[in-house]
């Protein structure tokens, strides 16, 4: 019964979201591509920091290897913006994408090295030193990237048909589906598709090993999981999602710049993964649309909420709001997992026995102090 | 051949604050195993304390008092950290993240867009040796690091205490059995990592920069690449991390016009290509105790 809940549960969801851009207007189509990228860069996340256990603060530098890695393989060569020439491969763009997402990932696997070889947080620290190397590049490739000011994204086509442009113009019951509805069926697809592609990762026999590998490396190497392949592998595959991410972003952003990809949007992943349950591909997806989507609707709202202020005015601005909400979210859900941890591993003791009897006996003869402070350590 | 000395002068009184603030990621990381990514904005917060107080106090009074509320800033991170029983040392490091992001766009929203001096007696004033132009607050950064740090080795290697710190970084349980306090131990390692930020905040607003700023908590991050090349659970190691940090930062930007192709600001990412050349060849980095597994 509850797996055919599941399924009718599963279609009506898609089925909503294909019918999503027959109704919204064009700012809330923007929303959801950005979301739905996102959701792609979280999932690769999860995956890597939850099942695998190796901690990561690169995934901006590897969205912005997708986002430029696109732009640039699509491009055609000519004059960027402030006099700089801009170089560009000129390649059909699905190609194109197709090779960012192999550039992004084979970033991943340059990085592998170190990658492999670092358990979890010294992982998480020293990739700390991507973000900042990728960014300083993005600044200074000016022939690549358009240097400061960005250069601006081909549109994604097939045969002369845009998926996220405006021609050839096309009309479905009496609703144009324009770039902005074009776009949304693209991002649905790769996230749907994303989205089974993890699961059926983490669920099967590569991610026991990582889970394994998380736990306990020393028993993952001896039930022959090799330690070294697993933590790059892991490191590849969420880089690989990053760069799709990454080129999606792109096109819904349709101009992509440095600043975009700092230590700042690393953080704002690892909050998704984190408010989702790290580990977990469908808490990954709820917690960046709650990331993504929340920002761009206090700006867009935010006169009407009234509480805000305005940038440059005293107060607390929409952007300063936010940021409070996903490091206070980061703390509370961290504490809020561990506690309800806590609790289920109480509730699992199980049912009574002479061995527990006595041990309660002992407890209860203790002093109250001593008592107190095993309570304490959970004995 | 004055400038290679002037600027090796400089790089090792701006690495020797990065030792400040390396050192205290690896006494918080020894003592707890647990990454504070929230050093930077300690570190802000230490600074925005003495900044704020000391057109009131004086700068003593107010520097006194700043070193006080970064350490209870440590201890409150330490508090936080413990509410998470027998957690995963990614997870805590993950929530000193998210305090990180918490605390530093509070106080950044305090400071706004201005420039806070800390009005430290050092002021703007420079020595001049036989041509090296160096300010008087770098001497005093490298003096007080050189006396703190020193201090705080005497202490570990030294007193009873120091046995007890070493002794619960070693080994929690044993340690435990033996006597030693380890919630104690431990919200000391926090304390002193606390302050310790705190003094490289003070040093890091100072001459040649001009105050607290609201981005002056990213600076820390470049002490990343020092506690790594050094070795996480090393204090001595964060201190030649450190010094290699600064001296390779300013010669980068030293020598910037030789150094073109690197491109603009390439001195604040050397550190970090070093740190990955290093985690390449040592993977524990200089210092560090190697991951020894007995299966």
């Amino acid at each position: 019964m509850s797996r055919v809940m599941r399924t009718v549960g599963t279609v009506a969801a898609l089925g909503v979201l294909v019918a999503m851009p027959f109704y919204l207007d064009a700012f809330w189509l923007q929303v959801g591509a950005f979301m739905m990228a996102a959701i792609i860069g979280a999932i690769g996340l999860t995956v890597l920091v939850g099942t695998a256990g190796q901690l990561s603060l690169a995934h901006a530098f590897f969205l912005a290897a997708g986002a430029y890695g696109y732009a640039f393989l699509a491009g055609e060569p000519g004059a960027g913006s402030a006099g700089t020439t801009l170089a560009g491969a000129g390649l059909p763009t699905p190609l194109a994408a197709l090779l960012a997402v192999a550039l992004a990932g084979g970033a991943g696997l340059a990085f592998s090295p170190v990658a492999g070889r670092l358990n979890g947080l010294y992982l998480g620290v020293a990739s700390l030193g991507l973000v900042f190397l990728g960014q300083h590049v993005l600044f200074n490739a000016r022939p690549v990237t358009g240097g400061f000011n960005g250069r601006s994204v081909p549109e994604l086509s097939v045969f002369g048909f845009r998926l996220t442009g405006d021609e050839p113009e096309l009309v479905l019951l009496g609703v144009p589906f324009g770039a902005r509805e074009r776009l949304w069926y693209v991002a649905l697809a790769c996230a749907v598709a994303g989205y089974v592609v993890a699961g059926r990762i983490v669920r099967g026999r590569p991610g026991r090993a990582m889970r394994l590998m998380r736990q306990n490396p020393i028993a993952a190497a001896s039930m022959g999981v090799p330690l070294r392949r697993y933590r790059a592998g892991a490191f590849v595959l969420s880089a690989m999602y990053a760069g799709l991410a990454g080129i999606l972003i792109a096109l819904t952003a349709r101009r992509i710049v440095p600043d975009y990809f700092g230590l700042v949007l690393s953080i704002e992943y690892l909050a998704m993964v984190v408010i989702g349950g790290l580990g977990s591909v469908r808490g990954a997806a709820v917690g960046a649309a709650f990331v993504t989507g929340l920002p761009l609707v206090l700006s867009h709202y935010g006169d009407d909420i009234g509480f805000l202020a305005r940038p440059g005015e005293d107060g607390v601005d929409a952007a300063t709001a936010v940021r409070m909400l996903y490091g206070a979210a980061i703390v509370a859900f961290v504490i809020g997992s561990a506690q309800q941890a806590r609790k289920a591993q109480k509730a699992r003791k199980g049912t009574p026995n002479a061995i527990t009897i006595t041990m309660d006996r002992a407890r209860r003869a203790l002093p109250g102090g001593a008592r107190r402070r095993l309570q304490r350590q959970g004995r | 051949m004055s400038r290679l000395i002037e600027l090796l002068a400089i790089g090792v009184s701006l690495g020797s604050i990065y030792a400040l603030i390396a050192v205290g990621f690896a006494v918080i990381f020894k003592g707890t195993r647990v990454v504070n990514f929230a050093q930077g904005s300690l570190l802000l917060l230490g600074a925005y304390v003495v900044a704020a107080l000391s057109p009131h106090t004086g700068f003593w009074p107010a520097l006194g008092i700043g070193l006080g509320a970064g350490a209870l800033g440590g201890l409150v991170l330490y508090w936080l950290v413990g509410l998470v029983p027998h957690g995963e040392h990614m997870t805590l490091s993950i929530l000193t993240i998210g305090a990180d992001v918490l605390l530093a766009t509070e106080l950044a929203r305090r400071i706004g867009s201005r420039v806070m001096p800390t009005g430290d007696p050092w002021a703007d004033g420079v020595w001049r040796v036989g041509g090296l132009v160096v300010p008087y607050s770098r001497t005093a950064a490298l003096l007080s690091a050189l006396l703190v740090i020193g201090l705080l080795f005497v202490v570990f290697k030294r007193t009873t205490w120091g046995v007890s710190w070493r002794s619960a970084a070693a080994d929690p349980e044993v340690a435990t059995l033996m006597g030693i306090r380890l919630r104690r131990v431990r919200a000391a390692s926090w304390l002193i990592g606390g302050a310790l930020a705190t003094l490289a905040g003070l040093f890091l607003v100072a001459f040649p920069n001009t105050g607290v700023e609201p981005h002056t908590g990213l600076l820390a991050l470049r002490a990343v690449p020092a506690v790594i090349i050094g070795g996480l659970d090393s204090p001595e190691g964060a201190v030649a991390g450190g010094i290699a940090v600064g001296v390779t930062e300013t010669l980068v930007a030293g020598y910037a016009d030789e150094l073109g192709f690197l491109g603009q600001g390439a001195g604040d990412v050397t550190p970090y290509l070093l740190m990955i050349l290093i985690l390449l060849w040592r993977p524990s980095g200089l210092f560090g105790s190697k991951e020894a597994v007995r299966v």
